[in-house]
């Protein structure tokens, strides 16, 4: 098993070195060169050929791109330009917002979206089955970002029931030590903090669990359907086992396998959703962050998102793959 | 290559072996025999309608206006005022059917001129993946399937560089993209274009290959026929269809993913031209969905009744073409 982490661990590195090129190239390509991704686009002439100098931007493009890439490995992803700060700090503070929101999404999505998954494919062709089949479809078709809005809309400004915006109402003193606030509160027995900082994570969560869910529900029914119709469940039917024992150890077990595979599929991209939702719920994670580098066209920030979300993206990948030799015995660590 | 991207890979080459399954029944071909089915389908006909509709409203946009749908402040006199500082946006009523917009220009003629815009995005920005997935995908194909060896080594560093592609999510991909052109509709139709061509690629490549084996390419091998005309004329035509039914949900997706790039001012700058993404980045812009929320409301309707025709037809496509699925 270490072996195997290990050698995709060490597999990584092409991948990485192939994304630090296509960075290095991205950079250079910005419009007016990559000292704008330091200066911006409103610096004089004069100060643009005093930097292209300083960051040895007339050197042979192999030494710049070899200095470019001990950089990356040395954490340097260079100063904001909006905020005067290390980008990589600035990340490092909102990254754990946007893991508790997409813990909280895929928690929603899978607990919600297997058990109606499976009741879809149970009831056949009952309302309930028609209501699942056609809200998932419609969940699919919603920009997520208007999704938000409209409950937002509904749930936090006409209902009041849940907060606005942001991770922790700003009147509760709470106490930070990890930077995710759930536990923070959690550690420092601060309940009403951790508390609060659930309640936020509520709608943001709901928002974007959506399309995770409605592609769960989907493809549990699916692979539900395809089971049910096995020899097997037939004859475990026959030989009288209860209901609950045909459910757990005949149905869901073997119609979990594409589940899962989706799932792995589903936590990737939900950090390109999660740039969607901070913004509509002004939720203080990276994918705001991102969001706000665009408008101010803060191109150290945009780069070390993509740098991050990539890895990030590559590492959710490998724990998914782990996961697969637990629950299906036929894939094999080699 | 991680085995989650090989997941994916799968999925997509599953898709594009369906296309190479023959049907049994004598005298009728693939095409005529997969039409039948959709045609027997609701929820197809159900996509259809709602994609006629769209398209008849496209075409015939600019004669079905009440009013000129850029004219801005066309409204004022019948109540666009300011109050404390706020503008008081209209909502529907008898004379401006959806109400008006931040601008003061009538929404019903906006959405109506809107529909040929974004059917635009959906087409150009589908139009750009399909093109450049199938000559990457096609290469790739080709050369698997005919070019021994060499023909190997060409496929897969194509390949290689598609499945980096895949593994990275797709909105960051369109994101590094506006960053570097500047922002307008024609970068929009590009980036979420660009997001397409992987899949794209993937797919008519796996169909390809399916068919590389097919009797019918032995035969004309044998028959001495060159190498491109078998690729060209033989195996792509009978590869084409699973790709087809990737672009009509591509055309969904497209449409939902051109609004995300203007939401995050990515999108066109220039809001004189009515399109249904902008329209709705529009509406949510500065908390006016608290106090209008007409204004993103419609719009958003129309993407998301749009995405639903486009999806419907698409599935509806897909079961049509997979003898697992064929009742």
């Amino acid at each position: 098993m270490l072996r195997f982490i290990v050698r995709r661990l060490l597999q990584l590195i092409p991948t990485l070195l192939g994304l630090s090129l296509l960075l290095f190239i991205w950079l250079h390509r910005l419009p007016g060169g990559p000292e704008t991704a330091l200066l911006g686009e409103r610096a004089t002439p004069e100060t643009r050929a005093a930097v292209r100098e300083a960051m040895g931007l007339d050197d042979p493009i192999f030494v710049q791109y070899g200095r470019f890439l001990k950089q990356l490995l040395t954490g340097d992803l260079g100063n904001s330009l909006s905020e005067k700060r290390p980008v990589i700090d600035l990340f490092l503070e909102r990254f754990p917002g946007t893991i508790e929101l997409t813990v909280v999404a895929m928690l929603f999505a899978i607990g919600l979206g297997i058990p109606l998954g499976y009741l879809a494919a149970k009831r056949r062709a009952s309302w309930l089955d028609h209501m699942s089949v056609g809200g998932s479809l419609v969940a699919i078709c919603i920009p997520i970002f208007f999704l938000g809005y409209l409950i937002k809309a509904v749930f936090a400004v006409k209902l009041g029931w849940f907060p606005t915006f942001g991770r922790q109402d700003t009147t509760i003193d709470a106490t930070h030590i990890t930077g995710f606030y759930v536990l923070d509160g959690i550690m420092t027995q601060e309940w009403d903090a951790a508390l609060d900082a659930l309640w936020h994570l509520v709608l943001p969560g709901l928002t974007l669990a959506s399309i995770p869910l409605a592609i769960i529900v989907r493809i549990t029914r699916a692979s539900v359907l395809e089971v049910l119709n096995e020899d097997y469940v037939r004859t475990a039917q026959a030989k009288g086992l209860t209901e609950r024992r045909i459910r757990g150890r005949h149905v869901l077990r073997n119609a979990m396998l594409p589940v899962v595979t989706v799932i792995g599929l589903l936590t990737g991209g939900l950090l390109s959703g999660a740039v969607l939702t901070e913004t509509v719920f002004s939720f203080t994670g990276i994918g705001q962050f991102a969001a706000q580098s665009i408008d101010h066209r803060d191109y150290p920030v945009m780069m070390g998102f993509i740098l991050i979300i990539a890895v990030v993206y590559v590492i959710v990948n490998l724990i998914v793959d782990i996961s697969y030799t637990f629950i299906d015995p036929r894939v094999r660590v080699r | 290559m991680t085995a989650l991207a090989r997941k994916k890979i799968a999925k997509l080459e599953r898709l594009a072996e369906l296309a190479a399954v023959h049907s049994k029944e004598q005298g009728e071909s693939l095409w005529r025999e997969a039409l039948k089915r959709v045609r027997r389908n609701p929820s197809a006909i159900v996509g259809a309608s709602i994609l006629g509709v769209f398209i008849l409203i496209a075409v015939l946009g600019p004669f079905l206006v009440p009013y000129d749908p850029g004219q801005i402040g066309v409204g004022i006199p019948f109540g666009l005022e300011v109050k404390e500082g706020q503008a008081i946006y209209p909502g529907p009523n008898s004379e401006f059917w959806l109400g008006l917009d931040h601008q003061g220009r009538d929404m019903f003629s906006r959405m109506i001129v809107g529909a040929r815009q974004t059917l635009l995005v959906g087409v150009v920005a589908t139009a750009i993946g399909l093109t450049l997935g199938c000559l990457i995908g096609g290469i790739a194909g080709a050369a698997y399937g005919l070019g021994g060896k060499r023909g190997r080594t060409i496929d897969n560093v194509l390949m290689r560089f598609i499945d980096m592609l895949l593994a990275m999510p797709s909105l960051l991909l369109a994101i590094s993209l506006v960053a570097l052109l500047r922002p307008s509709l024609m970068t929009v139709m590009i980036a979420v274009g660009f997001i397409s061509v992987p899949i794209f690629a993937r797919l008519l490549r796996g169909a390809m290959i399916a068919q590389s084996n097919a009797e019918y390419v032995v035969a004309a091998t044998s028959l001495g026929v060159h190498k491109r005309k078998i690729a060209l004329s033989h195996i792509l035509p009978n590869s084409i269809a699973p790709v087809l039914v990737q672009a009509t949900l591509t055309l969904a997706t497209a449409i939902i993913e051109a609004a995300g790039l203007s939401f995050l001012g990515l999108g066109n700058p220039d809001s004189s031209q009515a399109e249904w993404g902008t329209m709705l980045a529009d509406g949510l812009f500065n908390s006016r969905f608290d106090y209008a929320p007409h204004l993103a409301l419609f719009p958003a309707i129309g993407i998301i009744i749009t995405a639903l025709g486009f999806t419907l037809l698409g599935e509806a496509m897909r079961e049509a073409l997979d003898p697992k699925l064929r009742k």
